[in-house]
């Protein structure tokens, strides 16, 4: 018998070979189901955000837009509102965004413009992915007895000289914004660090030896080219180091001492929409809970918007380097 | 020999460091390395305190007896630490399979269709959800019929592994060259036999190294077990009842007036920490490239 070389049926004296027909199904429906995987992630998130905007309906029928406005939050009296917790969210997640997006961005350029030699840069950078990998509970027991008893004469001080400065107006008395903010801070650093070091290794290395080759110091060129250049990734990475902080949770509610106030003070108590979800869920009744179903709707809305202008821009970043030339 | 001389006014080529850009230069390089110990000030202190405080009571009795109540002393949590595996076990055996195929379909199979960059776009929004709303919506799924329970808290972190997953194991299965997968197309394999045979098979360092890094991080979670798991003084016997988990541990016991309570929740942090280090190093170990 000849094997015929251009009958792809004929399979004598070959490892290449039609499928079976067994194999043509089992295809089919290892596809089907790969696709159903897929949908099934789409179906999750809108169900997520059915079954939580469905039962704040009553909620929101109750009370409308005035939760937004709104500053007590008294189970008792049947009255919601989540003004001060917006607030406690938006300014406790920016003061961590200045210090942590400060301190990041310098751990980004320190770990990827040569300052030290490339295997102490990858220790380093161990140790910042190990900085995000301890749970956000254990930096909250950190914060209660080692951040909080280190800032508390901190604070007299500050609120005995500077009193008349609205950050300084109060003491710290046990928990507060102060310390939630500090630890909300070291906890998006590494995000920062890490986004950041991605941006900055992006740029070719031919722009660094073109910049470097005109003669400029270290500096010159990280400021006027480098930093110019990443620009993009870096504001992504603030972003969605933002985002991540508005959602933060158990560290906040251990620190932050949910109180319903709005107050500049560094030092004053304070609270934020997860750690009131956190701290009121499980005593809630029925009332209440569709009160905090109305107000964890309020925090997705918040962190989609955040975490889409994150990608957004990331995705830019990537399509401005691979992309076209 | 010849003699080379410099003429007399030949402008300075070396830097001298009180120049203007020179000092510059000096002083931002001194603040980054001031950023730079700044930033790990925290994790050593973490770490110092965990040890210190957590370190001495780490011992059979503390990881396998029940939490104490009250003003007693010694005591342990056991059932913390079971409580803990149960739900990330369950979390795994739902994000993982999921994920898993989620992947194949938005890397490999059609990864320039509407339903994968819908899904892409949805795993990144979930990534960046704040993890207390995988408890909200649990709860408002589950918890209302069923009570408490420990799979309330698996599924809830099932939530939040999922998107971890998809998009570890996408970018994991996109790193295959792809002569490999022309190769078996070529020889008449079929799409899922490509996929099963080679590239995955290929991509498998990476892939687990995503699901490792996503045991690990719904390992330390808390905040969806507030009202899912909730919590329980004793051994976990069913999985539809109140169950126990070192973090909610963690967080209960910080708050309390009693002195072995507190060494308790510091020792619960030490061994957390070293159930995420160890899936945080394995995930290490095994993503490496081989040479």
């Amino acid at each position: 018998m000849t094997v015929n070389p251009f009958n792809p049926s004929d399979t004598t004296d070959s490892v290449c070979c039609q499928p079976t027909a067994k194999e043509y199904t089992f295809d089919s429906v290892f596809r089907a189901i790969c696709y159903s995987a897929a949908l099934a992630i789409i179906v999750l998130l809108i169900y997520i955000v059915l079954e939580i905007g469905i039962k704040a309906v009553p909620s929101f029928q109750e009370f409308g837009f005035g939760f937004i406005t709104g500053t007590t939050w008294d189970a008792v009296a049947q009255e919601f509102g989540v003004l001060p917790e917006i607030w406690g969210t938006l300014y406790s997640a920016l003061l961590a965004l200045v210090l942590g997006g400060v301190l990041g961005v310098s751990i980004a350029i320190f770990l990827t413009q040569d300052f030290i030699p490339a295997k102490i840069a990858v220790v380093f950078r161990t140790m910042v992915e190990l900085l995000a990998a301890i749970p956000s509970v254990v930096y909250g027991l950190w914060g209660i007895y080692v951040l909080i008893p280190l800032l508390r004469p901190m604070s007299v001080w500050l609120n005995e000289h500077f009193g008349y400065i609205p950050f300084f107006g109060t003491e710290l008395n046990g928990p507060g914004m102060a310390p939630a903010a500090l630890v909300l801070a070291i906890m998006i650093l590494p995000t920062v660090a890490a986004i950041s070091v991605d941006a900055l290794r992006r740029i070719p290395y031919k722009l660094r030896e073109a910049v470097y080759g005109m003669g400029t110091t270290r500096w010159e060129a990280i400021l006027k080219v480098i930093l110019p250049t990443a620009s993009s990734g870096i504001l992504a990475a603030l972003v969605l180091a933002f985002g991540r902080a508005l959602g933060e949770t158990m560290a906040l509610a251990m620190l932050i001492g949910n109180s319903n106030q709005i107050n500049l003070s560094l030092f004053a108590p304070a609270n934020t929409l997860a750690s009131l979800l956190a701290s009121s869920f499980p005593e809630a009744d029925n009332m209440e809970v569709q009160a905090l179903m109305y107000a964890a709707m309020v925090l997705l809305a918040i962190t989609f918007l955040v975490n889409v202008l994150g990608y957004r821009i990331q995705q830019f970043t990537m399509r401005k380097f691979e992309g076209k030339p | 020999m010849t003699n080379i001389s410099v003429p007399k006014n030949a402008p300075q080529l070396q830097k001298q460091w009180f120049e203007r850009r020179a000092l510059f230069n000096t002083v931002l390089t001194g603040l980054v390395w001031f950023a730079a110990l700044l930033g790990s000030i925290p994790l050593l202190s973490v770490i110092f305190m965990l040890v210190m405080e957590g370190g001495s009571r780490l011992g059979w009795e503390t990881l396998t007896a029940l939490p104490p109540a009250g003003f007693d002393q010694g005591g342990g949590f056991g059932n913390a630490i079971l409580g803990t595996l149960t739900m990330v076990a369950i979390a795994s055996a739902i994000s993982i399979p999921l994920g898993l195929l989620a992947a194949i379909f938005i890397g490999v199979l059609y990864p320039h269709s509407t339903t994968a960059s819908a899904a892409r776009f949805v795993a990144k929004t979930l990534t960046g959800f704040p993890s207390i709303l995988a408890g909200v919506f649990t709860y408002a799924v589950l918890v209302v019929t069923t009570g408490y329970s420990a799979l309330a808290g698996g599924i809830a972190l099932a939530v939040l592994m999922l998107p971890t997953v998809v998009l570890a194991a996408e970018e994991a299965l996109r790193q295959v060259p792809k002569k490999m997968s022309d190769a078996a197309y070529g020889m008449g394999c079929t799409r899922s036999q490509v996929i099963l045979k080679i590239v995955l098979p290929t991509a498998l360092p990476g892939v687990m190294t995503g699901i490792l890094l996503a045991i690990a991080g719904a390992a330390g979670e808390s905040a969806p077990l507030l009202f899912t798991a909730l919590f329980s003084n004793y051994y976990i016997s069913d999985l539809m009842e109140p169950t126990a988990s070192l973090s909610i541990l963690i967080y209960n016991f910080s708050a309390m007036p009693f002195e072995n309570q507190i060494q308790l929740a510091w020792t619960a942090s030490l061994t957390l920490v070293l159930i995420v280090l160890v899936f945080n190093i394995l995930a290490r170990l095994i993503g490496q490239p081989k040479i």
